[in-house]
């Protein structure tokens, strides 16, 4: 297979019309930005010939703080990369610490880490969806059936973690408390009811005649495009690239339990919506077993030490498939308290990347949807 | 036939809307302040520092070792050692904080203070409704009000004060079994000094200063009512 080219035609981004364009900023302060990020859209009528997104609004300088930290300090800020996932992150982080400094996670650890990933999973894709709804004009329902629900797992990650959202749970070489009694089964409770709320959210809305017009078609990304900029999570895999790092890189042990990847075949918005819904039952299916297979024992690596933690000199990779896409830390240890380069792969801000190839030749109506269904938070773009 | 989705879909949400009628499972709000969810075991706020006695600021667990200061990651906590020392719960001497502040405008609730602290002296509170009209001085929290009993914190995280409080009856126990080995071993020292004294009294040419009697052996510190 040859180098692809992504050449754009002539009339697509409106050459010989530059004196009827209009150029439009949308944001930073636009409600359907998901936060503050601006879209420099140039129209020909309500067609658009070019998008530049602009961000950096919320940066907050977290690579350079956490190179001047020490590898805990750094732990309660991933949390704010994304913040709707801050388990996955701290997973993340505490992957590639681990491969840094050849630390163990117990067997009790490890279910528990699978088990608040995928409960994260759910709690992301859910929201999403509401918000995905919103962009497109569905006021209010569908957003406050996802928030009731995303309110029973965030009570679960609460009640283990102490926090709603900023949860900084996971330590270097395991977790940092013991589940506390009764959670496993009030877990199994959220997790066999779950699958009721998604047969009513499809009821809702995956049929929904108003939903598959304004969707399907709209914001096509194909596979290759996607593979080339390098496109992860349920966008490439709503493209048709079967690529999922549960699958590929087995990390964790996922590799226990079965699921199947869904796969959607347009890359439109509606194969986007659908990737995520689907994925959610799989998420199901891994946690109804694992939460009874659970074993007793220790949650954390007892040479693993919180303070004076200096990982001998070396770099480190550790990437998880975080419900938006890969997220990886890439860290060098020079044998000092503090990483010597901190770099955080962040799937919100690369999936972007892609948003001016699949606005092109459309309606801003469309945009703002194409924008929602690439489900970015400006915490995890800008960092 | 075109509609039925939506058709579909407006069943659904009159399910909701009949169902939140009679169904308690359905109302998933509470009308706060009147009502409030109480909090959760774990649940962490703001900092708070543990005394043990009547007195807040003479029975702060807080030895001033600036651990928690360093960890910090936003350098949210401000200490100054003091220049004298007092008895801990031990008896031990050792320094107390003459300044301890916390920004909670600056604090973000990570709880690693909490877990660097190997005194067992700063905890997590569940106080939440901390606004102010002062941006300023009004959140920069000084140790009069970060002081909290350890009664408050058994109330608010029980199963987390019991460990902690068994970590220190332990420490305790060490302490005095310590106290008590030292001074059994300070007067059995004294003891055969004194016998080496007066064996080489009376074998010896040069007398003897007359030996002084046994250093008594010091007393155990009395541990407080945990």
């Amino acid at each position: 297979m040859g180098k692809p080219t992504f050449q754009r035609k002539a009339e697509v981004i409106g050459v010989g019309r530059e004196g009827e364009l209009l150029e439009v900023a949308m944001g930073p302060q636009h409600p359907s930005t998901h936060g503050v990020f601006r879209m420099d859209v140039v129209l020909d009528g309500e067609t658009i010939v070019k998008l530049k997104p602009v961000f950096g609004y919320l940066h907050r300088n977290h690579e350079k703080i956490a190179e001047n930290t020490s590898y805990l300090a750094s732990m309660p800020y991933t949390d704010r990369l994304d913040y709707f996932c801050s388990l996955t992150n701290n997973w993340a982080y505490a992957l590639s610490v681990e491969k840094l400094a050849g630390l163990q996670v117990p067997e009790r650890a490890e279910y528990i880490r699978l088990i608040t990933a995928e409960l994260t999973r759910l709690l992301n894709h859910t929201c999403l969806a509401g918000f995905l709804l919103q962009d497109m004009g569905a006021l209010g329902t569908p957003l406050m059936y996802a928030f009731r629900e995303r309110e029973k797992i965030l009570d679960l990650i609460e009640s283990l973690t102490g926090a709603r959202m900023m949860c900084n749970y996971m330590r270097f070489g395991g977790c940092r408390c013991d589940l506390p009694p009764g959670w496993v089964d009030a877990a199994k409770k959220v997790v066999a009811e779950y699958s009721k709320f998604l047969d009513e959210f499809e009821t809702l809305l995956s049929g929904n005649e108003i939903l598959m017009a304004r969707t399907q078609g709209v914001g096509k990304l194909s596979a290759e495009l996607a593979v080339s900029a390098g496109v992860t999570g349920p966008m490439l895999r709503a493209s048709g690239v079967d690529y999922d790092l549960r699958k590929v890189d087995a990390y964790g042990i996922y590799a226990r339990y079965p699921f199947r990847i869904p796969l959607g075949t347009h890359g439109d918005v509606y194969d986007r919506y659908m990737v995520r819904m689907l994925e959610m039952r799989e998420s199901l299916k891994i946690l109804e077993p694992a939460l009874k297979d659970i074993p007793e024992g220790p949650v954390v690596d007892p040479k693993a030490k919180l303070r004076g933690f200096r990982p001998k000199p070396g770099e480190a990779y550790g990437r998880i498939e975080g419900p938006k896409g890969e997220l990886g830390f890439y860290l060098i240890s020079d044998g000092s308290p503090n990483p010597y380069r901190y770099r955080v792969r962040p799937p919100s801000l690369i999936n972007l990347t892609v948003l001016e190839d699949m606005c092109l030749g459309q309606t801003v109506a469309d945009a703002i949807v194409s924008l929602g269904s690439v489900d970015i938070v400006l915490g995890e773009v800008d960092r | 036939m075109l509609g039925t989705g939506i058709l579909k879909g407006m069943v659904e949400t009159a399910k909701n809307f009949a169902g939140s009628y009679h169904d308690p499972e359905r109302l998933t709000t509470v009308e706060y302040p009147e009502q409030r969810i109480a909090p959760k075991e774990n649940a962490r706020q703001f900092p708070m520092l543990i005394h043990d006695t009547e007195d807040p600021m003479k029975g702060l667990r807080c030895v001033a070792c600036q651990i928690c200061e360093k960890e910090c990651p936003p350098q949210c906590i401000y200490i100054v050692k003091s220049k004298d020392k007092r008895a801990d719960y031990k008896g031990q001497m050792q320094f107390y904080p003459a300044t301890f502040d916390i920004d909670i405008s600056v604090c973000m609730s990570c709880q690693i203070c909490v877990e660097v602290c190997p005194f067992e002296s700063i905890k997590m509170d569940t106080e939440f409704e901390l606004s102010n009209t002062d941006r300023f001085g009004g959140l920069l929290i000084h140790k009069e009000q970060l002081a909290k009993s350890n009664e408050h914190y058994r109330k608010i995280h029980p199963a987390d004060a019991a460990a902690s409080d068994a970590v220190l009856a332990a420490e305790v126990a060490k302490a005095q079994a310590k106290a008590k080995a030292d001074a059994e071993a300070k007067a059995a020292k004294a003891a055969a000094e004194a016998k080496a004294k007066a064996d080489a009294a009376v074998a010896g040419p040069v007398p003897a200063p007359a030996t002084s009697t046994a250093p008594q052996p010091t007393s155990p510190p009395a541990a407080p009512a945990a």
